[in-house]
């Protein structure tokens, strides 16, 4: 059976490039980059090799990085961090993922609405800035995790320069990094979320752009590593994993992107061709996206029973996130871009990555429309059980 | 055969699937999450999750997850508390069973093209001489569960397994010793999942429906007590009511929420010599000779026929139960089962209607 990888978005396999960087940190490599010896300088030059390498990727300063556990603890530092020096509002774009969102309720913030792209409404967000309480961070994601979508970060923080100057700019740019020149995106925002194994780093590091001039209160206090931003020895192995990926990404990412969107490009049409009525998502203008992700949903199909059929088929995919019980819930992404819960009933997310083949492409779209025929066809014959169950001798 | 086995996260669920594959088939574990609100045990817990997904590592099998919470709401979960503001006395576990587990999942199971669906409830599945399937009470008397399953017809018999009913509990505890599975010695799981032992049922009533205070009044008008919720008395109840002790004991014979009334009596009160019934189905045929009737999971089988309401002998969901030696009133909404011997013969729902006619 042909197995096919189609979930990249939620992880990608790390990069040849990461694995080789981390392996003497693993081994010989041991120290604690705080100490005052030779094995502590020895740590800390390849971590302030990772550094200075994740900075020059996103156009920051190597001060300016601070290493994380990874997006979720950069979105959480970004979101408390800035309403923590301020006491303002936090406001993040509807369809941000859960470790944005999560914060911005438990500080009470506000989230505000999309377009049907799921692009942040600019208009709102300037009643927002003009009109209410002071506003002490924006959260807006630079793509999409379930769609894609691309939004410019520019506009919004012209919108935040123009109405409400001294409002933070927060982009998580965890989905973006794969496929996105970072510096260029993400140079309006006063802090951006990575994470390293969504572009084929390690799991369990990542980082927040802390842009010079923007303050916050660290989540971990203690002994006042990464300028006192993030307590915690240094996860040395997994920041040169992380710089390792991000560098590798960066050299090859518009060769891999103009493949991708070609995988893409017939992973769309072969699916639409074979299931007329399915319905994208994502953007259609490839200016609008990622060339990763693929969104459809199949009306009349339910996602929990085709994502069944696909696995049983070798096909990893998803429909956008999953709850730590590993079933499928709600998406808030496609309620905030206004598609039905009937229809966002039978979605589905196919994401590319850096490693994706054509025999990817051909295994879904063989196994795709044969999961959506089964699943359609109510007609499926039952035979009884043939023999006589419970008593077991 | 390709069978899907629902895996609680318990000890029997994690055998049956053990045996499933012990004996050859095609197994895939799945967990139900059924409720997101807050729960202490019951089949949706995270750690029940997790136990569910080891014994499936273990044993080598896949496992994923279903989320079949919006049914589990609308047909468990809304009832449950519609049935307590309408007076009735419903059991979650056989709506669940008859909605979700053996309805919603099993047609799941269906469409993805399994042959079966399987549970670790302990109740056998038997082929009659005439071709027809029924329930037999599991082997471990203590621990059967036919009576939950009663709703079970020919088409979902014929794709259901219980692999586990032809043994006793401590065999399956052994048997998931001797597998090495993580819930061997897991404690049996009692109670409704989505009520949660701290908080209580008159709690999570009270977050969906409005309680009504009642006066407790004795069969002569007397006032002798009151209690904060019509709503959570029951028919046959004896404790709870309020009362000082010290006389004979007394049971709720009347329940008039209009009035918001509560009126208790003696035992022999309760009595009747029928019982009416809705929603009555026989698994293969009606039987028409002498049942044996069964009224809660672990109540006491009384023998009684059960005929279609004479009043209106067109709808065949609707009959009388005759007793042979009159029984206590059964709490509408409460399930009635009925058994030839140790097999399930049919079952219903009790009815509070014409009850005075029935009256001893």
């Amino acid at each position: 059976m042909p197995h096919a990888y189609l979930d990249h978005a939620a992880t990608t396999p790390m990069r040849p490039e990461a694995v080789a960087a981390m392996a003497p940190l693993l081994g010989q490599v041991f120290g604690n980059p705080s100490g005052s010896h030779r094995w502590a300088r020895e740590a800390r030059r390849h971590l302030d090799d990772a550094r200075d390498r994740v900075a020059a990727i996103v156009g920051a300063k190597p001060a300016e990085i601070v290493f994380t556990s990874g997006g979720t603890e950069a979105d959480n530092l970004a979101i408390s961090g800035v309403v923590a020096v301020t006491g303002g509002l936090a406001a993040c774009s509807a369809v941000e993922h859960h470790a944005v969102l999560e914060p911005v309720r438990a500080s009470g913030g506000v989230t505000v609405a999309v377009d049907s792209l799921g692009r942040l409404d600019l208009d709102a967000l300037e009643v927002l800035l003009g009109a209410g309480p002071p506003v002490a961070v924006v959260s807006a994601m630079t793509a999409n995790n379930e769609l894609g979508t691309v939004q410019s970060i520019g506009a919004i923080a012209a919108v935040i320069e123009r109405v409400s100057p001294s409002t933070a700019l927060h982009t998580d740019a965890v989905a973006a990094a794969p496929w996105l020149d970072l510096a260029s995106h993400t140079a309006a925002a006063n802090l951006v979320s990575l994470s390293g194994h969504k572009v084929g780093g390690p799991k369990g590091i990542g980082a927040l752009v802390v842009r010079k001039g923007t303050r916050l209160v660290p989540l971990l206090r203690g002994g006042g590593q990464e300028q006192e931003r993030r307590s915690g020895t240094p996860d040395v192995a997994g920041a040169v994993g992380f710089a390792a990926a991000l560098t590798a990404n960066a050299a090859l990412r518009q060769a891999t992107g103009v493949q991708t969107e070609a995988l893409r490009d017939r992973l769309a049409r072969g699916l639409l061709a074979a299931i007329p009525d399915a319905v994208v998502m994502s953007p259609a203008d490839a200016a609008d996206r990622t060339p990763a992700t693929l969104h459809v949903c199949f009306p009349g199909v339910d996602r929990e029973a085709l994502l069944f059929l696909l696995d049983h088929a070798g096909i990893g995919a998803s429909w956008g996130s999953s709850c730590s019980s590993g079933a499928t819930e709600r998406s808030h992404v496609m309620a905030a871009i206004g598609v039905p819960d009937a229809l966002a009933a039978g979605a589905l997310r196919l994401s590319l990555g850096w490693c994706s083949t054509d025999a990817d492409v051909d295994a879904a779209l063989l196994a795709v429309p044969a999961a959506i025929g089964q699943l359609r066809s109510r007609s499926a014959v039952s035979s009884p059980v043939p023999v006589v169950f419970g008593g077991r001798p | 055969m390709r069978v899907l086995v629902m895996m609680s996260g318990g000890v029997d669920s994690s055998v049956a699937a053990a045996l499933l594959r012990d004996d050859g088939h095609d197994v895939v574990g799945v967990t139900l999450k059924l409720w997101g609100g807050e729960s202490d045990s019951g089949c949706c817990s995270v750690s029940d999750v997790d136990d569910a997904r080891r014994v499936a590592d273990t044993l080598g099998v896949d496992h994923h997850t279903f989320n079949f919470g919006d049914a589990f709401t609308e047909h468990v979960v809304g009832p449950y508390a519609d049935d307590h503001a309408a007076g009735r006395t419903p059991n979650p576990c056989i709506e669940c069973n008859r909605h979700i587990k053996f309805a919603a999942v099993s047609e799941r199971a269906e469409t993805l093209g399994f042959d079966a669906v399987a549970t670790g409830h302990h109740a056998r599945i038997v082929l009659r001489p005439d071709g027809t399937r029924r329930i037999q009470r599991g082997a471990d008397s203590a621990k059967d569960q036919s009576y939950v399953l009663h709703m079970l017809g020919q088409d979902q018999l014929a794709r259901t397994m219980f692999p586990i009913g032809g043994m006793e509990k401590s065999e399956v505890r052994r048997l998931a010793a001797g597998l090495d599975l993580r819930t061997a010695t897991k404690p049996d799981s009692q109670d409704v999942c989505f009520i949660t032992k701290t908080r209580g049922r008159g709690s999570f009533l009270g977050d969906h429906i409005p309680l009504t205070p009642a006066r407790v009044i004795d069969t002569a008008g007397v006032a002798v007590g009151s209690v904060p919720a019509v709503e959570l008395v029951t028919l046959g109840q004896r404790k709870g009511l309020g009362l000082s002790g010290g006389e004979a004991p007394r049971y709720v014979v009347g329940i008039d929420r209009a009035a918001a009334t509560v009126t208790v009596g003696r035992g022999a009160d309760l009595l009747v010599s029928t019982q009416a019934a809705r929603e009555f189905a026989w698994t293969a045929r009606p039987v028409a000779g002498e049942v044996l009737v069964q009224c809660s999971a672990h109540g006491g089988p009384q023998p009684a026929t059960v005929a279609t309401d004479p009043t209106d002998p067109t709808d065949p969901t609707r009959v009388v139960v005759r007793w042979r030696t009159p029984q206590r009133r059964i709490a509408p909404g409460q399930s009635l089962v009925a058994y030839e011997g140790d097999l399930v013969a049919g079952g219903g729902l009790a009815d509070g209607d014409f009850l005075l006619a029935g009256r001893v």
